[in-house]
């Protein structure tokens, strides 16, 4: 076992790729020379060339657009988009384009393709850099979604997404590059597509996340278990295909759930999850189900503001207490 | 001096009778221009100098958050924009954005209480950095996404041409975003429907850290607008008096004529993309190129070579624009940060039914 970081996990996975496969290469803006607006690409300029690690013009439609046609003959290219915010740019040739192409020509052709990207607020970014839209990814039949919370799991669905014949958004996070975790050397691990996670077992309650939101989970459940509460952590790992069945099967066990997101409340993930809920587990919830999202708003630069309407640890925390408390539980 | 780029086919003649020096085959010269004007355009270049080193050093002390692009090394190329722009014309830029925002008008204390991310900012304390934002000025907004402001840029031309005013648009951005679909789009559209536009790049040479022939299949970038019969000029960025005629030339031209144009003025950015970056993809000949074109040393001993600025005026001028950055930062430093009861204040301006006002613990339906 080796203690890494998440950036240092997602890296050398990418070389490790690169080396195992001459049809992966990489490109995105800023990703050789500059190694990365986060760094995830550092010295692979160097180690591979640039024939592999192509620094693009700030074009991410005519990038990501060409990602996909590399990809119609084979190659396996990993795009980087320097935040979630810009793929909007390219959302076209993401939704029409590489969604279509295996389904509207009858299965002849398919996209075998990565979009890496980061999400992420608390930065102070402002209104246009600090959304989280992955559920726009989410809602497209034909692509795939994973959203990984850990450097484990990053290394192994990383792994996954490249080998994988369709695209997929591969969605990172700016507060998670440098969180660190056990990863085994040697690690050759390539994760099921799919599949979420009970990453904490618990009794009393079912707390849901992905990404960020999934380590933030866990950090709710160790502060809670403290109080004497039982929290069980699922971690959704992938947004599409969704894992109904891992949620579900959790609910029916803790009787009630709380899911935390970092995207807006309205229309959000969170939503789906809480409808899948009521349908898979609906005799067994003794509360409804509460989501806790940002506050609805363009996102302000001032720092008040903007710890104001984001999720935290704490109101996470106020979520879960309530929800107990209306089942008729101690809360601790 | 400028290069300039003429459309083939389409270009009209070019009248240049009474219009400043900018169709000279010299550079201006400032033995022609008042020693009072070449002081005030010292004054204030050293202001933005000395603002944004204010600022990188609050950004630093972690007064300052967010992305925080600085000014430094454009000092002239801003100032001789906006020395061409009328009051009544409307500006556009990028993230990079807070020497415009002093440029066209804005207090420097609003701009840093901006930055600070105050109430008394100039976009509330919502916009930060990038974010700049004043109607008062007809500074319409610095905007973080690349390419973002183009189309807006040529949408408010189309509002000026709509109602038949005389105002003009400048929209600035960095020679990366020559790149993007949007730019190709608006020159495109602004050319199409004549509009009152004019496009400035400052060219750099790198975007973040890919340098312009890495990322333009046409670098001389001023030529780029020649593909809509767009006729384009490149320009000395670090050189005032020549950013300050082109930009004249075209502005005005862009008002009697209702028609786009594009400007290029070659410009170093002395320090990294964004305060955090350390800039180690630049070789030491290239920061050493940089420093070496500092427009606001080579204007100075430009001034004093001139016996235009002296000893004791350099020290005035010093005195006065120290004072009023740390008179910004003071203001900042003491202004309020925005109740978190405005945080819904701004999502709607006509306010409506069931609009969400929830917190992120509050539950959907309140007891
Ligand atoms: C659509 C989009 N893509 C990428 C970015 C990230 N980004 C911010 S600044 C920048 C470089 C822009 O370079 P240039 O246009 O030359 O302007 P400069 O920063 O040199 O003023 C990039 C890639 C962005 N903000 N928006």
């Amino acid at each position: 076992m080796s203690v890494i970081t998440y950036r240092q996990a997602l890296r050398d996975t990418l070389r490790a790729e690169m080396h195992r496969d001459e049809n992966v290469f990489l490109l995105g803006e800023e990703i050789g020379v500059f190694e990365g607006s986060y760094k995830i690409t550092e010295g692979l300029l160097k180690e591979f060339g640039e024939r592999r690690v192509r620094d693009t013009p700030i074009a991410e439609e005519g990038f990501v657009g060409a990602a996909i046609g590399a990809a119609m003959l084979g190659l396996r290219p990993v795009v980087e988009i320097m935040t979630i915010n810009f793929s909007l740019i390219a959302i076209d040739q993401i939704i029409n384009h590489a969604a279509k192409i295996y389904g509207m020509f009858g299965g002849q052709t398919s996209v075998p393709m990565v979009i890496r990207t980061p999400g992420g607020g608390g930065q102070q970014l402002g209104a246009t850099h600090s959304q989280n839209i992955e559920l726009f990814y989410s809602f497209i039949p034909g692509l795939k979604v994973l959203a990984p919370s850990t450097p484990a799991e990053a290394a192994s669905m990383l792994r996954a997404a490249i080998r994988d014949d369709d695209p997929v958004l591969f969605l990172e996070n700016l507060g998670l590059y440098n969180t660190k975790g056990e990863v085994p050397d040697g690690d050759e691990s390539v994760a099921e597509i799919g599949r979420a996670a009970v990453t904490r077992e618990g009794t009393d309650i079912t707390l849901i996340g992905y990404s960020r939101m999934a380590m933030v989970a866990g950090q709710v459940a160790e502060k809670l278990a403290a109080e004497g509460i039982s929290v069980e952590v699922v971690d959704l790992r992938s947004l599409r295909p969704l894992d109904r069945d891992t949620i579900v099967e959790s609910v029916r066990k803790t009787g009630c759930a709380v899911v935390a997101e970092d995207d807006w409340l309205t229309y959000g993930i969170g939503a789906e999850i809480a409808a899948s809920i009521q349908e898979g587990a609906f005799d067994y919830l003794d509360a409804p189900v509460r989501r806790v999202a940002m506050a609805e708003v363009p996102m302000p630069y001032a720092k008040p503001l903007e710890t104001a309407a984001l999720p935290s640890i704490d109101s996470i925390t106020t979520a879960v207490k309530e929800t107990l408390s209306a089942v008729g539980r101690r809360v601790g | 001096m400028a290069d300039t780029a003429k459309p083939k086919g389409g270009g009209t003649a070019r009248s240049t009778g009474g219009r400043r020096r900018s169709r000279k085959d010299t550079a201006p010269n400032i033995a022609d221009e008042q020693p009072k004007t070449l002081l005030d355009y010292y004054r204030q270049m050293l202001l933005i100098r000395r603002f944004e080193e204010r600022t990188a050093q609050a950004y630093t002390q972690a007064r300052i958050g967010g992305y925080c692009h600085l000014n430094l090394g454009e000092e002239a190329t801003i100032v001789g924009l906006m020395t061409a722009l009328q009051e009544r014309d409307y500006l556009f830029t990028n993230y990079r954005e807070h020497g415009y925002a002093i440029g066209k008008g804005i207090s420097p204390r609003s701009v840093m209480a901006e930055l600070y991310g105050r109430s008394t900012g100039v976009s509330k304390g919502w916009g930060g950095s990038m974010h700049m934002f004043d109607t008062q000025t007809r500074m319409l907004g610095g905007y973080g996404i690349v390419g973002g402001q183009l189309p807006l840029a040529t949408g408010a031309a189309l509002a000026i041409s709509y109602r038949g005013g005389d105002e003009v648009v400048m929209c600035q951005m960095g020679d990366g975003t020559t790149n993007i679909g949007a730019f190709h789009e608006s020159l495109n559209i602004a050319a199409l429907w004549n509009l009152p536009i004019v496009f400035v790049v400052v060219n750099n040479f790198t975007g973040m850290g890919t340098t312009v022939e890495k990322s333009s299949a046409e670098p001389e970038l001023y030529k780029r607008g020649s593909s809509y019969r767009m006729e384009g000029v490149r320009v000395d960025g670090q050189d005032v008096l020549a950013v300050r005629d082109a930009a004249t030339d075209l502005v005005e031209r862009a008002r009697a004529e209702q028609k786009p144009f594009l400007l290029e003025a070659i410009s170093y950015r002395m320090k990294g993309h964004s305060v955090v970056d350390p800039a180690k993809y630049r070789t030491a000949e290239q920061a050493e190129e940089a420093k070496a074109n500092d427009p606001v040393l080579a204007f100075e001993r430009q001034l004093e070579e001139a016996g235009i600025l002296t000893e004791e005026i350099k020290q005035e001028i010093a005195d006065s624009v120290r004072d009023e950055v740390t008179d910004a930062a003071d203001f900042a430093e003491n202004s309020p940060h925005p109740e978190v009861s405005t945080l819904f204040d701004y999502t709607y301006a006509t306010p409506v039914p069931n609009e969400s006002r929830r917190m992120p613990a509050d539950p959907v339906f309140a007891e």
